[in-house]
């Protein structure tokens, strides 16, 4: 379970994020929706650990852990998965070599076996037929020359190997044609269980008819400013974000 | 003895070598060799202190021993090395023979400082194939003064590795001059990561058409050392290609050099030319000077330079830990696909798996 109490963060002196409460319990999908500017990427960052965002306030547990206090690896290993909003290129790293040494340095610090190269690609292809994705995204560089659509699927490939627990998915839609947009939310949906919670960060309200959130939370000027079921992103859209930061 | 180079000549201005003239060295004597060396399950040629040590070698049947030469030319390190030369390997490969590998093999160990000069002659006949895989490695004050100097005949191919992997306290100096015929390939990479200062000088002339050479490094250096890298490609006949990828890695307070000059002479016609060097500055402290410099007299001819300096990109590091790779891991992964582009000419699996570990040795222990 996620719980964010309070939260308070500011980069470059600026506050973003003014006291945000939010519980995400497992097994749960949460939406955070928002306009421009509202905080959504920098509360994706401050969870995952990013550096150049300064907590001022507040805390944030995961499973009852001090999620603020660990290092970005360390959050990785306990479970949490950020999906980026603009995926890096890594040029000269191959996309197997750095998934399964991702997967292994998590398995090690979990106490797991290490995975070989021929078991890791036995585990990785199967994946990718699962996720109807292209063969050949595993032997390219990681997200060199990839189509936008491409980076957001490997993202979603990611996750897929990596399990999550708590995975965030920061304006994952952002950028994708129709079909691609279908694939990373039959990724989201193919990982739901009880043991897996989302927190799908977006602009609009498209993603969430093929990802359907347990809860949808409005974030604006840096503070969760209404909740409710999956209708209040139905409304949003019709009606938009104004005044709801006078609510 | 002919006088060390100063800085004031030109091609010496970013490399001072009166540390090494301060130090008086000794002729080295006999030692027992107690390291493991390394082994490749190739050919293996050991020099112990820039002596021959048969016990620890296993020779191809193409390996003749040392003839002393004049030495023609007047670089100074070329000419010191021929007034103290007293052993080296000449390797003789015969028309049309694919040779296989060789491992040559030059440990140092130095009670006081010691000086050795090997003169290395490698010829390869028409058609002739051969791998040389150099690795050079020991402990102590030592100066290894190393000049080889190749022939590759028409339509021959030769690999050279080296890993210059020296003792922390030493100076390697070496000279490599490549003389390549017409249809002839001189494929190169190096390695530089031990000595406390060193320079390797790389001569590749392409003498006949259609001859081309790789001379790729990686330099990979922290602390206080000293890395240079010089070359010079002379294209003297047309339609010949010479590719170059340097690349430096430079921690703590470390200075890389690279000197890398191309001559295209007026009959070189068709000349194709390629020179990228790039620098990842670790930290605030370390140098790299870089002097890249094209001499055209040809007018039909594509050569093309260029140099990048940076530091490791922090978005980059950051995706790699948000997937759970410790941040040490991260960094190493960034570096060693840096280097990816400089060690693609090493097509043979031992040398390869060599300069993989002794990559991940330099950063283990950095």
């Amino acid at each position: 379970m996620l719980e964010i109490k309070n939260l308070s963060a500011s980069i470059v002196d600026k506050e973003i994020l003014k006291g945000v409460d939010l519980t995400v319990p497992d097994g749960e999908i949460h939406a955070i929706m928002g306009p421009n500017g509202a905080g959504k990427s920098t509360l994706s960052y401050v969870l995952s650990g990013r550096e150049g965002y300064e907590v001022t306030g507040g805390a944030v547990t995961y499973n009852g852990r001090d999620l603020l206090a660990m290092e970005p690896e360390a959050r990785a290993a306990a479970g949490v998965f950020l999906a980026f909003q603009y995926p890096v290129e890594l040029p000269g790293v191959g996309n197997a070599n750095f998934i399964r040494t991702a997967l292994n340095a998590v398995r090690r610090t979990r106490g797991e076996a290490e995975l070989d190269a021929v078991a890791f690609l036995k585990l990785a292809r199967a994946a990718i037929k699962d996720l109807h994705m292209p063969d050949d995204m595993l032997k390219r560089n990681v997200n060199v020359g990839f189509s936008g659509g491409e980076k957001k699927r490997n993202e979603v490939l990611q996750m897929a190997l990596l399990k999550p627990g708590l995975a965030i998915l920061d304006e994952t839609d952002s950028g994708l044609d129709i079909d691609a947009l279908k694939i990373v939310a039959d990724g989201v949906n193919a990982a739901r269980s009880k043991n897996f919670s989302a927190l799908v960060i977006t602009h609009y309200q498209r993603l969430l008819d093929h990802i359907v959130p347990d809860r949808v939370h409005v974030l604006a000027a840096g503070r969760i400013v209404r909740s409710g079921g999956p209708e209040l992103a139905l409304e949003l859209e019709a009606h938009g974000y104004a005044g709801l930061e006078a609510a | 003895m002919t006088a060390l180079p100063t800085r004031k000549l030109e091609a010496w201005r970013y490399t001072d070598l009166r540390a090494l003239a301060a130090i008086s060295f000794a002729e080295p004597a006999p030692v027992v060799v107690q390291v493991d060396l390394p082994d490749l399950g190739i050919p293996r040629i050991v020099f112990v202190n820039g002596a021959y040590e048969e016990a620890l070698s296993t020779p191809p049947s193409f390996c003749a021993g040392f003839a002393a030469v004049a030495e023609a030319s007047s670089f100074p390190l070329a000419k010191i090395n021929a007034e103290h030369a007293r052993d080296g390997v000449t390797l003789v490969v015969p028309e049309g023979l694919d040779a296989g590998a060789v491992l040559l093999v030059s440990y140092a160990s130095a009670e006081m400082p010691i000086a050795f000069h090997p003169r290395h002659r490698i010829t390869l006949g028409v058609g002739a194939k051969l791998t040389v895989v150099e690795v050079a490695m020991g402990q102590g004050v030592y100066w290894h003064n190393p000049v080889t100097d190749i022939a590759v005949h028409e339509n021959a191919t030769l690999a050279h590795y080296r890993l210059q992997d020296e003792g922390p306290e030493s100076f390697h100096l070496a000279t490599i001059r490549a003389k390549i015929a017409a249809g002839a390939a001189y494929e190169s990479f190096s390695a530089v990561i031990g000595a406390k200062l060193s320079r390797a000088e790389f001569h590749a002339t392409l003498m006949g058409p259609g001859g081309k050479t790789h001379l790729n490094a990686a330099q990979l250096l922290g602390g206080h050392q000293h890395g240079d890298f010089t070359s010079i490609v002379a294209h003297d006949a047309p339609s010949c290609a010479s590719r170059q990828t340097v690349k430096s890695v430079l921690d703590g307070h470390a200075r890389g050099v690279f000197q890398g000059r191309i001559e295209v002479a007026r009959a070189a016609q068709k000349t194709d030319g390629y020179q990228m060097n790039q620098a990842l500055l670790l930290s605030d402290t370390a140098e790299i000077d870089i002097k890249p410099e094209l001499e055209i007299f040809a007018d039909d001819v594509k050569c093309s330079h260029g140099a990048t300096i940076g530091a490791l990109d922090p978005e980059q590091v950051f995706y790699l830990r948000s997937r759970g790779i410790p941040e040490g891991q991260a960094r190493a992964m960034l570096i060693r696909a840096f280097l990816n582009e400089a060690l693609e000419p090493v097509t043979h699996e031992g040398a390869r798996a060599l300069f993989e570990t002794a990559i991940e040795n330099w950063w283990a222990r950095k």
